[in-house]
Formats: C-alpha cells, sequence, structure tokens
C-alpha cells in the first residue's frame, strides 16, 4: 500500500495560496472582460447589419473550434513579441501573466456571448418593439429595456460559465505560471509528494465548484420560481 | 523580420530515419483521434449507465451516480489528468501499480488519457441521458410497466431508444468538446496534435507554421465532425418531437 504523508501541505499553505490568488485573479479578469466582449459580440450577432452579425459568427466560432491550450499556446508564443513592440517592454520581461489574461478573456468572450445571445432572445420580441415605439433608438431599447432583462434571466447561466473557466484556468500550467495546481505541482515535485499534492488540489477545486454549483442551481431554481 | 518557410514540413528531423515534420504532424493527428475515439466509447457505455442510474428508483444508484457526475463534473480536467496519470497507479494494489509503471510509457499516457477523458465526458453525458429521459411523458414509463414490462426491460424498449434520439444534438457538442479536451493530454508528455505543434517549434524554429497548421487541423477536424454529426442527427430526427420532424 501506498504511505501517505501529508506533511508537505502545512507548510506549503502560504505558497497554495499566493496561487491561488494567481488563480481567481486571472478568473475575474477574464469573467469581467469576457462578458463585456461577450456582450458586445452577443449584440452584434443578433443585429440586423449583414457584416457585423458575421464577423461575431466568426469570432465565436473561431474560438469555439480551437481548444483551449492551442489558444493559451498561440498567446505565450505571440504575446511578448506584440507586447515589446506595443508598450516598449525590455525584452524577457516577463508576460505570461498578461498573456494568460488576454487569452482567457477574448477566449472566455466566445463563450458568454453564445449564454448572452440566448438571454437576449429570450427576452419577449415586444420588449424590443414597445420600445423601439416610445420612440427609443435601438441601443437605447438595447441597453435600458433589454439587457438588464436579459442578464436577469441568463445570471446563473453566466455564473456556471464562469465555474468552468475558474476550472479552465489551472491550463496556465502550459506556461509554468504558478496557478493553484501549478503551485501544489510545484511543491509535490520538489518533496517527491505528488501523490498528496495532486489529491489535495482536486479536493480543494471539487468542495469550490461544488458549493457554487449548488448555490447556482438553487437560485435557478427561485428564479425559475418567480418566473 | 520573421522568415516564412512552409517547406519545412517536408524536411526531415535530425536522425529521424526517413520520416518528415509533415509525418508528424499526421502522427499527432492520429493520436488525437485515437485517445478521443476510445475515450468516447468509455464515455458513451459508462455515461449511458450512470443517467440511467440518475432517474432509477433506487436509492443507492441514484446515490452513486450523483457522487460521480458531482465529483467529475467540479474538478478540473488538468488535475484529473494529473490523477490518473501520477496518483492511481501509486495507490492502486502494488502489484497493479508496479506493471503498469513498467508499460511502455506511450501506453501509459495513452491508458491514462482515455480513461481521463472517457470518465470526464462521461459525467457531462450522464446529465444528458438523464434530461433526456426526463423530458418524455411521464405516461410512457407507466405504460411500459402496466404493460408487464420489468423495470429494466421498459427502460430497454421503452425509455432509452426515445431518449438517445432526442439528446443526439448535445450528444454532438460533446463529441466536439472531447475532440478539443484530449490536446490536456499533451501536458503527461502524449505526443498528440498540441503537443507534436510544441515539438515542432521545439525542433524547427518555425513557430508560427506549426502552430497554424496544427490550429487548421484542428478546425478542420471540427468541421468533419460537425458534418457527421448534423448527417446523424437528421437521421435520429424524432417526427414530430422538439421542432425535429418532418
Amino acid at each position: 500500500m501506498y504511505d501517505f504523508d501529508w506533511s508537505s501541505i502545512p507548510g506549503g499553505l502560504p505558497f497554495l495560496w499566493k496561487g491561488m490568488r494567481t488563480t481567481l485573479y486571472i478568473t475575474v479578469t477574464a469573467m469581467v472582460a469576457g462578458i463585456a466582449l461577450g456582450t458586445v459580440l452577443a449584440v452584434l450577432r443578433i443585429s440586423r447589419n449583414r457584416v457585423l452579425s458575421w464577423i461575431s459568427a466568426a469570432y465565436v466560432n473561431a474560438f469555439r473550434s480551437i481548444p483551449l491550450i492551442m489558444v493559451l499556446l498561440w498567446f505565450f508564443l505571440l504575446m511578448p513579441a506584440l507586447i515589446e513592440r506595443l508598450l516598449n517592454v525590455p525584452r524577457h520581461a516577463d508576460t505570461r501573466l498578461t498573456s494568460a489574461l488576454v487569452a482567457f478573456s477574448l477566449f472566455q468572450a466566445a463563450y458568454y456571448a453564445e449564454v448572452i445571445r440566448a438571454g437576449i432572445q429570450s427576452v419577449s420580441a415586444g420588449q424590443m418593439s414597445a420600445a423601439l415605439a416610445m420612440g427609443m433608438t435601438n441601443g437605447q431599447a438595447m441597453r435600458i429595456v433589454v439587457l438588464p432583462q436579459a442578464f436577469r434571466n441568463m445570471a446563473p447561466l453566466l455564473l456556471t460559465q464562469t465555474i468552468i473557466l475558474f476550472q479552465d484556468t489551472s491550463l496556465v500550467y502550459v506556461s509554468a505560471l504558478a496557478d493553484f495546481f501549478g503551485a501544489a505541482s510545484i511543491i509535490g515535485t520538489r518533496d517527491g509528494r505528488q501523490v498528496e499534492l495532486y489529491l489535495f488540489a482536486g479536493a480543494v477545486y471539487l468542495v469550490i465548484c461544488f458549493t457554487l454549483s449548488s448555490l447556482v442551481k438553487r437560485w435557478q431554481n427561485r428564479l425559475k420560481g418567480h418566473a | 523580420m520573421y522568415q516564412w518557410r512552409w517547406a519545412v514540413f517536408l524536411e526531415q528531423p535530425p536522425g529521424g530515419g526517413g520520416a518528415t515534420y509533415l509525418d508528424w504532424v499526421l502522427t499527432g493527428l492520429r493520436l488525437t483521434a485515437a485517445v478521443s475515439l476510445s475515450a468516447w466509447v468509455i464515455a458513451l457505455l459508462w455515461g449511458s449507465l450512470m443517467g440511467v442510474f440518475r432517474t432509477y428508483p433506487n436509492k443507492i444508484l441514484y446515490g452513486i451516480s450523483t457522487a460521480y457526475v458531482e465529483v467529475f463534473r467540479n474538478i478540473p480536467l488538468l488535475v484529473q489528468l494529473f490523477i490518473w496519470y501520477v496518483v492511481i497507479p501509486e495507490i492502486l494494489p502494488a502489484s497493479l501499480g508496479t506493471w503498469f509503471k513498467q508499460l511502455n510509457p506511450l501506453l501509459q499516457q495513452f491508458v491514462a488519457a482515455m480513461l481521463c477523458l472517457g470518465f470526464f465526458t462521461g459525467a457531462r453525458i450522464s446529465e444528458q441521458v438523464r434530461a433526456g429521459i426526463e423530458s418524455l411523458a411521464r405516461g410512457q414509463k407507466a405504460a411500459g410497466l402496466a404493460l408487464g414490462f420489468t423495470m429494466p426491460q421498459t427502460y430497454r424498449h421503452v425509455l432509452l431508444p426515445m431518449a438517445f434520439r432526442i439528446i443526439v444534438p448535445p450528444l454532438s457538442s460533446e463529441i466536439l468538446n472531447l475532440f478539443k479536451n484530449s490536446a490536456v493530454a499533451s501536458t503527461i508528455g502524449l505526443l498528440e496534435l498540441a503537443a507534436m505543434g510544441r515539438q515542432l517549434v521545439d525542433y524547427t524554429a518555425q513557430p508560427y507554421e506549426s502552430f497554424i497548421a496544427v490550429t487548421l487541423l484542428y478546425v478542420g477536424l471540427n468541421l468533419l465532425i460537425l458534418l457527421f454529426m448534423r448527417w446523424v442527427e437528421g437521421k435520429a430526427r424524432v417526427p414530430g418531437f422538439m421542432g425535429g420532424g418532418r
């Protein structure tokens, strides 16, 4: 039988917590930027302008057909050169975190856009017509009447998507950036205790994600009850 | 300036024994297909069983299947992969663990990735199967039982044939997800498509050509599966059900 030895974990907690803060930082940034960009994409997608709608569809479909790991690898490859040119940051500066933030934001926007589009379409068409009849412009009707209702309907789904994002951030592992899982992996390799550290990391993710998704489920049921 | 050199794919790696870089990419593509398809078989079988348990009138089966779904959906795929690849061989009974660790490394990576992707996807499929069964009118189960079918027979002959036809569209998006998720196997060293892309960058120092080729292959694979599943969806459509019939 395997001899478990969990003694690496207490001493490693500060480092693991630092990793968790990186994980949360990426998650929250990509959530905010992703929902903002996703909203724009969703509105463009259902707009009557064929070109804009096509551009939005192409963006969403392109990102949705490529594995997240490939997207991350692309950004880790391209960003250093790009940032150097745009911001004049010295060569060899550590751009991995910036690359990860940009990659996750752009990638998640494609997934948020689909959720938000469904949310907008769940608001009855009469609402839009009514707002236009009252003399609002298209933009005003969207902003003041349709989007607030859409966001209320789809808030639980956006959160579910964010829980997936929280799990996906572990893939920054490919750049050796020390997020929560990266930190666990580093400690495990250092002490030859990968078994314990991977199990610990899995348990932490399980507790967080299970708690959050249970809360989302309860919220969803309450929304359904009101409808 | 970056020097584009697409002919790089026709060159041979040092000591490659006649294989070109293009052969490497194709090997990666084959491995991606092999690991995804074998994981799909596990996911479909296991996921269907668990989906049935989720709706079956038996508390123990319900408990087991619910725990399975929650655990496999709430741990990141990457972490699950390392648990399959690093943790499980260690905590298996010694003889089994040693046997696994003596296998050819490629086989170890392949088996770990296949099981990981299979059970990860299975959790999602079981939710689809459950939703499919629950979408059927309650009367169907009652009618099956009233006709003298046992509960397993009711599932086998009445509920499942219908449920599976209804859930073909969500299943197609799961198979697409599975193919994309298989790229995660590159992190444990399995030389599938994404990993081959990275290896090519190291060998050729032509990162853009390598990444563009690999990305386009993923997009192409995606498109191919999409077209195939459209065709399956057309065949499986239930007339008069869920707006699908004709």
